[in-house]
């Protein structure tokens, strides 16, 4: 019964942002035909349809291992930013040391790191795109968790010291609930920024097996509906990592997860 | 019978980064146990740094405080005492059972027990039909109730609350001070209440303590003998004699500056 109001709650939610998807690939189709638009210019939505139904096995392989570079990636990204905002917020001293520190890693342009990266290793390892994916991933866990650590209200921080509670059992009753909201907010923007990495990583040589290789290849090859196929399959895969993220955050949270997608 | 606090000598003086500010100056202030006492006074005076001093929660730069006849340190480690604050402070992710099992979970209380106490402590609060909502979905009243409830689980033989119904209305407000009366003599703890509201305050207590600010000391005590509180009492012409004290104790302790201005608007007034 719950969860017959929750689906149907859900639907309300996405039907505004579906009718304005197909009325945006509608008008996109009669733009191109009628102004006569060349393909490799923008290629018509039915095009792109046509290329991914013919090559949508090869276009999974691809999202396979491109969504397996995201996902083990995004899986350390996380622990490290979890466990190194833990670590700022129990040592002031390294907190310090640590967040200007984020703040410069934030700064690299995966674009700047890939490259480089892809030179320390053989050219047929995945870990220097994994790496790229969890510099990534870790920057907006570790900056939400830390602020989630640290909020620690003026009432009860004198409550837990007037109950002459231990820093742990603060840490424990307090902190880390407290944090959860912070964190998946973190692990949210992770997600998607995952999917991105892994795609962009692909772009400078290496392994040709992913979505992004198989983005730039179709490029190479003047196939642009081919191209526009593999960029949807990307826009899927984030997607896939983005709904499975909101799933965990309800179930974990219940009625305290965000109420907005 | 011993005391429930006793303070002899007690000032406090924080340090800035520009001087340092005296938020409290000689105070001698003995509480019995079972006894209401109200601290009142204009902000500045002190009145809710005193109640930390008690808590232990700040510690005072001379003189001693005893609660239950030891340090507060040793009544804070002990949990003689409960404290509410202004805002009830609960947490929002806990059932409001869970939110009264707090103190006891931290003390290592087990669970059936803890589970017995929050039932018991929440049927004395009058909130049964509520175990197991969550905070925000209660009004404020009824999260004050909560944090009441959180604050007498170990049994304490001192309540300290801090403005706890600032926070409401005036009809929730007045129904609340109800129930504490109600809630005080049924658990026999000595309370000192904080508060702005000087009927408030006699309503309350058994005696009521103004204090003064800058340095926070305390100007008067002024014994409240109203009898059993009821309905009748709010509208009995001691009840405003009493207010009518306390007003005026305050009043004579307003700082030059304040009663200066306060003559301006008088002739401001008589101009018009």
């Amino acid at each position: 019964m719950a969860t017959a109001v929750s689906f149907r709650r859900a639907g309300a939610a996405v039907l505004p942002a579906l009718v304005f998807g197909v009325l945006f690939a509608v008008g996109w189709q009669v733009f191109v035909r009628a102004a006569d638009v060349s393909s490799f210019v923008l290629p018509a939505p039915s095009d792109i349809w046509r290329a991914a139904v013919d090559a949508h096995a090869r276009i999974l392989d691809a999202a396979w291992y491109t969504g397996l570079n995201a996902f083990v990636g995004l899986l350390i990204g996380v622990t490290a930013g979890v466990l190194l905002a833990a670590v700022a917020t129990r040592v002031p001293v390294l907190g310090r040391t640590i967040s200007p520190l984020v703040a410069g890693l934030a700064a690299i342009p995966i674009v700047a790191l890939a490259p480089l990266l892809n030179n320390m290793y053989s050219p047929v390892s995945t870990l220097p795109r994994r790496e790229v994916v969890a510099i990534t991933a870790f920057v907006p866990v570790f900056i939400n968790v830390r602020r989630g650590l640290s909020m620690l209200s003026p009432v009860h921080r004198e409550l837990m010291q007037s109950f002459a509670a231990s820093g742990t059992a603060v840490l424990r009753t307090i902190r880390i609930p407290g944090a959860l909201p912070y964190f998946f907010t973190g692990l949210r923007l992770a997600s998607s920024l995952a999917v991105i990495a892994a795609v962009v990583s692909e772009y400078f040589g290496g392994v040709t097996t992913g979505l992004g290789s198989r983005i730039t290849g179709s490029v190479g090859a003047s196939d642009y509906p081919g191209a526009w196929a593999s960029v949807l399959g990307a826009v899927l895969l984030g997607l896939l990592f983005y709904v499975s993220v909101l799933i965990i955050e309800r179930a974990v949270l219940g009625r305290r997860a965000a109420a907005v997608l | 019978m011993t005391p429930a606090v006793s303070l002899s000598g007690v000032s406090k003086t924080f340090t800035l980064r520009r001087g340092s500010v005296v938020a409290l100056e000689d105070i001698d202030l003995t509480i019995e146990r079972g006894e209401f006492v109200s601290l009142i006074g204009p902000s500045g005076c002190g009145k809710s740094t005193l109640l930390r001093v008690i808590a232990d929660l700040l510690v005072p730069t001379t003189g001693t405080v005893e609660v239950n006849e030891k340090s507060a340190r040793k009544a804070r480690l002990d949990q003689d005492y409960g404290f509410t604050f202004q805002q009830a402070g609960l947490l929002d992710w806990r059932t409001v059972r869970a939110n009264v099992e707090l103190p006891l979970e931290l003390h290592g209380v087990d669970r059936s027990k803890r589970r017995a106490r929050a039932l018991e402590l929440l049927d004395l609060v009058g909130l049964t039909d509520f175990t197991d909502h969550r905070p925000p979905q209660l009004s404020g009243g009824m999260q004050q109730r909560v944090a009441i409830a959180r604050a007498l689980a170990e049994s304490p033989a001192l309540l300290l609350m801090d403005e706890p119904f600032g926070a409401l209305d005036e009809m929730t407000r007045e129904r609340m001070q109800d129930e504490l009366v109600r809630i005080a003599a049924e658990t026999g703890a000595a309370v000192v209440f904080v508060t702005h509201s000087i009927p408030e305050a006699v309503f309350l207590s058994h005696r009521v303590v103004v204090m003064s600010p800058r340095p926070g000391r305390i100007a008067d005590v002024i014994p409240v003998e109203l009898g059993k509180r009821n309905a009748d009492t709010r509208e009995s012409p001691a009840f405003y004699a009493v207010i009518t004290q306390v007003r005026e104790a305050l009043r004579g302790h307003q700082t030059t500056s304040a009663a200066d201005r306060a003559a301006e608007i008088d002739r401001a007034k008589g101009a018009l």
